[in-house]
């Protein structure tokens, strides 16, 4: 017997666990279940170990203080040898997790998984789900810069909506009155400490589940899953067709992990780390703050949302919909597992898809946000200068100094804000353009205190010769009729 | 027959309920210093005392009809802090002593709001909200307007009540000021 082989013996001697081991690895998974759909809970689980991994190493540096966490961080960057990489392994490995968990969970959805008996096993996996952008949120905030510092008030404000006992919330969630030092030492307590135990434990559930109920088969439309029956066909399929998890499904797994840590690691080699970006000051005001890739979806929505109807989606909408993941199972917990036989599942998914897909690409241009460098920045096309009387011209100073452009694009560039305003001559007739600027509506300000008369009409006059040369500018026939009998 | 199958209590079965209890007394017993620790932001902002009377500057350095951004140190800080300890605001000045402190986070979800001389609005860069020059909210997504600080002028100088990050339910000032200007 080989020394090694005696090392082992002599060990499990003592721990006496080779036979739970053993048991484990040979348990026997339905054949087609050893799938490359079946690779993603385990990618999540490698994810998840190499952001803990990761994690560690930055905490040998990273400052947990708000005066210093930013300088820290510029360290790591510059100063630490290879500090830059694992921070751009860590940033983009929590990209790849919340990725890995949202495909893993639409896997799970589309094969039925979550049907009896693995209620519970889908109930853990929301809170996983939860728990992954919880990290991506406070990790966002440890990088603590003026996105950071911004977002933390977005998080404020959006408590500050708490009917009643807002204010607490809002002192709870910065740890005082305003966003400080105890802000950020909370938020390092809680992505450090407080959701990654939570997670190791539920995700130590999560496994167990697995391997208590067996890994989900592969559905089959007209396979119905029942309460009475599921238990003992499930046990059938493993006798009749299955084989051991180690090696016939393992080796897809393991390929897939470390195909998913060889991505992460180029995303970091070749796009680098996350920032920092300007300093966490909140009295530099000549910023734009945005949210890390998986919340713009979010951003966009706010930006979309009526004003009414803000303070209800926020505060109900992640209630209605975390409450119906969590009942999924107890509705939809027996019947056709197969997302063949289930458009509903199927649509449900879809539409969710492209609602995030849209509002994330939206949150790519925002074009609700004035843009705000265009009026000093942009140039005045030149077609819409040459010829033009002096009057127009200088309504066109008028366009751009008073900021118009930041809201309204001429000639492709400026503000997304408002309409573009190339052809508003034949949208608009002269007096409704003089009314629109001073008396503003439809979501412009009325510029009506802050444009003097001469000035307004300079820029109107600039206004009306904004159309394509081949038509005509919008006229009031009325206004014309009442001349021509002048 | 045992004490448990006459439906009473075996001597161990007690002893093994009071230790039981012992340590439930004793949770409750860390749980209230602990709940205390951690409602401590709560507690300590009670009767509003997270915000003070925080000089501006003197008057001079705000001219009259215009609008500019002003500093001041939070006044409940550590100092590591760090930067996050200037706060920034839009100071009016309408003229002599009238003025309009506005906060700079956007009524809207808290981003810093710019001043634009030119067309006198304050505009926000996040979702597009707009205020007119007295703070009114003009367009966009904001539910309200500005967020105005209460002030006085003391001894040629410029005060604000100020120390609280101001929401929809956090006041940046302990009372909104009494002549109306509020959006």
């Amino acid at each position: 017997m080989s020394r090694l082989a005696k090392i082992g013996q002599w060990f499990d001697a003592r721990l006496q666990l080779s036979g739970e081991v053993r048991e484990t690895m040979e348990h026997p998974v339905p054949r087609t279940s050893a799938s490359w759909f079946y690779v993603f809970g385990s990618a999540a689980l490698t994810v998840f170990l190499l952001q803990i991994f990761t994690g560690i190493m930055l905490a040998l540096i990273y400052v947990p203080s708000a005066g210093e966490a930013w300088n820290s961080l510029q360290y790591l960057n510059h100063g630490v040898t290879l500090g830059w990489f694992l921070r751009g392994v860590h940033g983009w490995g929590s990209n790849f997790m919340v990725a890995i968990v949202l495909i893993h969970m639409v896997q799970v959805a589309m094969f039925g998984a979550y049907k009896f008996p693995r209620e519970l096993t889908w109930i853990l996996g929301v809170f996983l789900l939860l728990m992954t952008l919880g990290m991506a949120f406070t990790g966002q905030v440890l990088r603590f810069d003026q996105d950071a510092y911004w977002g933390l008030g977005i998080g404020a404000a959006i408590c500050g909506r708490v009917p009643f006992i807002g204010a607490w919330v809002v002192h709870l969630l910065l740890g005082g009155p305003i966003i400080a030092g105890d802000t950020l030492s909370r938020f390092f307590a809680i992505h450090v400490f407080v959701i990654p135990g939570l997670l190791i434990g539920f995700v130590s559930l999560h496994l167990l589940l697995v391997l208590k109920l067996g890994i989900n088969d592969w559905p089959m439309p007209g396979r119905l899953v029942r309460r009475s029956t599921y238990v003992q066909e499930y046990h059938e399929l493993t006798k009749k067709d299955g084989v051991p998890f180690v090696p016939e499904a393992v080796w897809k797994d393991m390929f897939f992990s470390a195909f998913i840590i060889v991505c992460v690691m180029a995303c970091a080699a070749y796009f680098g780390p996350y920032g920092p970006n300007g300093q966490p000051d909140p009295t530099i005001v000549q910023t734009v703050p945005k949210p890390d890739f998986f919340f713009q979806w979010l951003y966009a929505l706010l930006a979309y949302l009526p004003p009414a109807m803000e303070t209800p989606a926020l505060l109900i909408g992640p209630v209605v919909i975390i409450g119906f993941l969590i009942c999924l199972p107890f509705f939809a917990g027996e019947g056709e597992k197969s997302w063949k036989r289930r458009p509903i599942a199927v649509v449900t998914i879809l539409l969710s898809a492209v609602a995030l897909g849209t509002l994330t690409h939206l949150a790519g241009y925002t074009p609700w946000s004035p843009i705000m460098n265009a009026w000093s920045g942009d140039p005045v096309p030149v077609q819409y200068l040459n010829g033009r009387s002096p009057l127009e011209r200088q309504g066109a100073a008028v366009f751009q100094g008073k900021q118009c452009r930041n809201c309204h694009s001429i000639g492709g560039s400026g503000g997304l804000r408002g309409p573009d305003l190339d052809s508003v001559a034949v949208r608009m007739t002269h007096d409704q353009l003089v009314r629109q600027v001073l008396q503003g509506g439809g979501n412009m300000p009325a510029y009506g205190k802050n444009l003097n008369p001469a000035e307004v009409a300079a820029l109107v006059s600039f206004l009306d010769t904004l159309h394509p040369a081949n038509q005509v500018p919008a006229r009031d026939a009325a206004q014309e009729a009442v001349a021509h009998d002048k | 027959m045992s004490d448990q199958e006459k439906g009473g209590m075996s001597r161990r079965d007690l002893m093994a309920k009071i230790g039981m209890l012992l340590n439930g007394a004793a949770v409750v017993i860390l749980a209230t210093p602990v709940v205390g620790y951690l409602l401590a932001p709560i507690v300590r902002g009670d009767g509003g005392r997270y915000r003070k009377w925080i000089n501006l500057g003197e008057l001079d350095e705000f001219p009259e009809g215009q609008t500019r951004l002003a500093k001041y140190k939070n006044p409940i800080s550590n100092p590591w802090d760090g930067e996050t300890d200037d706060i920034p605001c839009w100071v009016r000045r309408l003229q002599g002593e009238s003025f309009q402190v506005f906060a700079i986070n956007c009524a809207h979800l808290g981003c810093p709001v710019r001043w634009f001389p030119q067309s006198s609005l304050f505009m926000c860069p996040c979702h597009g909200g707009v205020y007119y020059q007295d703070g009114s909210r003009a367009s966009g997504p904001p539910p309200r307007g500005l967020f105005e600080y209460k002030y006085k002028v003391e001894g040629g100088r410029l005060m604000i009540e100020a120390g609280q990050l101001p929401t929809l339910s956090t006041n940046a000032s302990l009372r909104a000021r009494s002549n109306g200007c509020q959006g």
